[in-house]
């Protein structure tokens, strides 16, 4: 009884914790980094305090009547069984509170609708299971996947992730957007429906296949903000997280500069060392195939096919690359891939000791000719 | 309640052939609303466990960040099919069966008014259960896009996918079924002088409750059949290539899906309204506005459907109306926490264990009700959508509500159902561990959600995990502490205490309803001359 009793002890305060205005980033509510955040923290509190408020007058009077009315205090039971006053007023009371919660309410759903006269424009699009980011003003694209260290560490069941740094919230090439500018972002998908959700910004927004929504945001300070994909969108839901960078107009320029100088630049096709192809090749691996047939290159039975000892994979290599470029029926083509990039994963995936394969070749940058030809 | 009976009708007609059948075919053929009623509760708690373990599962996986058991999308599995198996096998039987039981005998009827289509749900709902859990051994594993089968996601399902449709389709003919027979035993059946405005509480809310499921499982059966010939047949409802669209699929299902989750609440609020006055020793405060309460709730349960979908890309419209309406459940649902609140103010009240878990239930459902004001307004719902802080909601309001009345209405029946006096202390104990556990398990899971973990992930960034630890101590507290209620049940029906119960068993239960007037155990069949119904001064 004793043990119950400080259980109950801690579940109070646990519950004080929440209604705290100043509450711990792990209890409540973060307050966020823009206008809408902001505004939606204080209605968050507002109908929180409410519900707080209600809570102590409702619990109150029970447990007063809890304590005082029961039988073996001896108290006789009274008869009254309606009364048509007190139904009216707590019909009313709580209508009233309803309206006084509308109002702030009806402001911030028209606040959040404001996607006019933005400065610039991002089309978000989400994939299984990564994002990609695209830059309507001035041309920059990439996809952003899920970091290196997370990764392989979710993919290891003996990995710690308490050593990995942001565990399942850090990704390779995280979205750069400059402060205090209104920014339209478009949503959509590429196969199921994704959300993308950014808590600091203040909202979440559904990235539905062949149709386009959009929300706005302008970023008040700069900083790192994460988020995460917030619906289920099959097996690796839960590994592509969202990193926005929010620096200062003169960084941003010059970030989007260096971006698309990179961009721009031919891929660089020179012969590289077998180690060196081993290695990048083990990280195109990582990013684009390790969904699906995983990082033992085992598959998963009876939905993607294993690599280990595949003959697709340690056969013909010409065939290999077509089979790449042209993908199939399940698995995406990976034209994007450029041939230095290609090259590296065919190594690897041909000799890779922990997919268990051993062909003992390799193949250049240079040597990769395109085997699959768009009729344009 | 608010009427009571004179006398109850004499046994010494009931001749053998009356009597069930001998052995396992008296269960298999059976159309004897108590046997059937046995049926639905006992299978309803084996599904208990069932969903149980696989929560089990999931919160095992959650204990620490990382993945250790269990591969992503058995999770997936794991999730989908606890939901289908807690609401389509759980908690929707567990009421159907407390239907079967207490109907006739509240309203005075011998059965039910159709007991061979009785029969016949019964067996089709454990057809439908069975498969759906079939599903988990075909290749592909078990669906994995979430209970509420989200195209184009629930398209990637394996082998499964028709046969879990065929398992809805199953699963709602039963249902439908079940929902007929209450509605036509309760229009006909009931005895003289039983007017609607005297039926006990719990027969107006399953009354509401079945034309809510009549209402709504043929939309669901649309929902998935249009999947099945999007799949199969080409046509492409869903598929924004083929002119269709995935959203859609969303408002057909939330039209369904929202009168689903009060199908599963309404008969909650019936049972808490029966079991509350007879422990206050006081008429339940506010019966006609009880009963206004529900209809209300029911009505607005089907105007409200997308606020699950707030950020899918509503028009503003779209947004301002469907919040407007949602806030407005709050009103017929702060009135029947009221009226409770109303009727133990100044009664005599005992703390019996289905009191506990009916106060508890008030509590907690409350909280689960405040939460749910709060998701209501939408632009803060764009913060709360789909992470924890909705898990903790929708599990307030389901386990310490829906789940706890169902323990309450266990222990407050059993003694009628049995004869036997079920060991008090080990209810107490059953409900403390339980009341404490839940808290522990569902109260942290408002903090995950807040400081933005979302749901149905199998992993999670480190920073969530102390709550999370807290959270699956809690539930496998709570999972293993309901193994008391299975002790208690079997115990109390080879025996229990060995208390010879009376026929009221509670103390001035015969004011409360006609079930109480009977001897306990009940004889096999009652009621077969109908009960005079004697209208006490509590009416309304």
């Amino acid at each position: 009884m004793k043990k119950t009793k400080q259980l109950l002890v801690c579940l109070v305060l646990m519950s004080l914790g929440l209604g705290s205005a100043h509450a711990d980033y792990k209890l409540n509510l973060m307050q966020g980094v823009t206008q809408l955040s902001h505004e939606l923290y204080g209605l968050h509190m507002l109908v929180l305090w409410i519900c707080v408020f209600i809570g102590i007058a409702v619990f109150g009077t029970m447990f007063y009547s809890i304590y005082h009315h029961r039988k073996s205090k001896g108290h006789v039971a009274e008869q009254f069984h309606e009364n048509t006053t007190v139904e009216i007023i707590w019909t009313i009371i709580p209508t009233l509170i309803l309206v006084g919660m509308a109002v702030p309410a009806t402001k911030a759903v028209i606040d959040l609708d404001k996607v006019q006269d933005t400065e610039m424009t991002i089309k978000v699009t989400g994939k299984q299971w990564y994002w990609d980011y695209e830059y309507l003003d001035n041309g920059v694209h990439f996809e952003s996947h899920l970091d290196e260290a997370s990764e392989k560490t979710h993919r290891i069941s003996t990995a710690d992730p308490r050593t990995v740094a942001n565990y399942l919230l850090e990704v390779d090439r995280p979205l750069v957007v400059p402060v205090k500018k209104k920014i339209r972002l478009l949503f959509t998908a590429a196969d199921v429906i994704h959300s993308w959700w950014v808590p600091d910004l203040g909202w979440k927004k559904d990235a539905n296949p062949g149709f386009v929504n959009e929300a706005w945001t302008s970023v008040d300070k700069p900083g790192i903000y994460r988020g995460q994909c917030t619906e289920l969108c099959g097996r690796d839901h839960g590994f592509m997280p969202i990193v926005v960078i929010a620096m200062e107009q003169a960084q941003y320029d010059a970030w989007v500069k260096a971006t698309l100088d990179k961009q721009n630049q031919p891929p660089d096709l020179s012969d590289e060392p077998r180690a060196v192809l081993m290695s990048k090749g083990a990280s195109v691996y990582l990013k684009n195939c390790v969904a699906c047939h995983q990082i033992d290159g085992k598959g998963i039975s009876g939905w993607y096919p294993a690599l280990s000892g595949s003959v697709k994979v340690t056969g013909n290599m010409d065939q290999l690359i077509g089979f790449i470029q042209a993908g199939t029926s399940k698995m995406p083509a990976f034209r994007k891939l450029p041939d230095n990039e290609l090259a590296e994963l065919i190594t690897y995936l041909r000799n890779a000791p922990e997919l268990g394969n051993n062909v003992g070749d390799e193949i250049q940058p240079n040597a990769i000719t395109p085997k699959y030809d768009d009729d344009e | 309640m608010s009427a009571v009976v004179a006398e109850h009708d004499h046994h010494d007609h009931e001749h053998e052939h009356h009597g069930p059948e001998k052995g396992i075919l008296r269960w298999i053929i059976t159309t004897n609303h108590k046997d059937i009623g046995t049926l639905y509760l006992l299978f309803a708690l084996v599904m208990f466990f069932v969903g149980g373990t696989m929560a089990l599962v999931i919160r095992a996986e959650l204990f620490e960040p990382g993945l250790q058991f269990v591969d992503p999308n058995f999770f997936n599995s794991m999730t989908t099919m606890h939901a289908l198996v807690m609401v389509f096998g759980a908690v929707m039987p567990a009421f159907v069966g407390l239907a079967n039981w207490q109907i006739p005998m509240m309203i005075g009827a011998p059965d039910m008014a159709l007991p061979r289509m009785n029969n016949m749900s019964f067996w089709m709902l454990v057809a439908g259960v069975l498969l759906i859990a079939s599903t988990l051994f075909m290749e592909g594993g078990a669906p994995a896009a979430g209970w509420t089968f989200y195209p184009p996601l629930v398209m990637q399902t394996g082998k499964a996918f028709p046969f879990a449709i065929f398992a809805v389709h199953l699963l709602g003919v039963s249902s439908i079924m079940g929902a007929i027979n209450i509605i036509a035993t309760i229009f006909n059946m009931r005895a003289p002088g039983m007017t609607l405005m005297k039926m006990p509480l719990f027969v107006w809310t399953w009354l509401i409750t079945a034309f809510l499921l009549i209402a709504i499982m043929p939309v669901f059966a649309g929902a998935v059949t249009m999947l099945l010939t999007d799949r199969f047949f080409n046509t492409s409802f869903f598929n924004a290539a083929g002119g269709g669209d995935p959203v859609l699929y969303q408002h057909i299902f939330w039209f369904f899906g929202h009168p689903e989750v009060y199908v599963m609440i309404l008969p909650t609020f019936g049972v808490a309204s029966t079991i509350i006055p007879v422990f206050a020793r006081k008429p339940l405060f506010g019966y006609s506005s009880m009963v206004y309460a529900t209809a209300a709730i029911a009505f607005l349960s089907f105007i409200v459907w997308a606020h699950h979908m707030y950020s899918v890309g509503l028009p503003i419209a779209g947004e301002l109306y469907f919040m407007y309406a949602t806030m407005l459940i709050a009103i017929p649902t702060g009135v029947k926490v009221f009226n409770w609140t109303a009727t133990m103010w100044k009664g005599s009240m005992t703390f019996e264990t289905p009191m506990l878990f009916s106060i508890a239930f008030v509590v907690l459902f409350t909280m689960g009700g405040f939460t749910g004001l709060m998701m209501s307004v939408a632009p803060v719902d764009f913060q709360y959508h789909d992470t924890y802080f909705i898990v903790a909601h929708f599990h307030y309001t389901l386990v310490p509500a829906s789940i706890f009345i169902l323990m309450a209405a266990g222990y407050f029946w059993l003694p009628k159902w049995t004869g036997h006096m079920y060991n008090e202390r080990i209810g107490k104990l059953h409900f403390w561990l339980s009341v404490v556990s839940v808290n522990i398990l569902f109260f942290p899971q408002h903090f995950l959600g807040l400081a933005g973990m979302p749901r149905r992930i199998p992993d999670y960034a480190v920073q969530f995990a102390d709550w999370n630890m807290v959270s699956s101590i809690g539930a496998f507290m709570y999972g293993f502490s309901q193994l008391l209620f299975v002790y208690i049940v079997i115990d109390t029906i080879k025996g229990g205490t060995g208390e010879k119960v009376t026929d009221e068993v509670w103390e001035d239960a015969s004011k409360h309803g006609l079930e109480w007037t009977l001897p306990s155990p009940p004889p096999y069949h009652t009621f077969t001359t109908p009960p005079e119904i004697i209208p006490t001064e509590h009416v309304g």
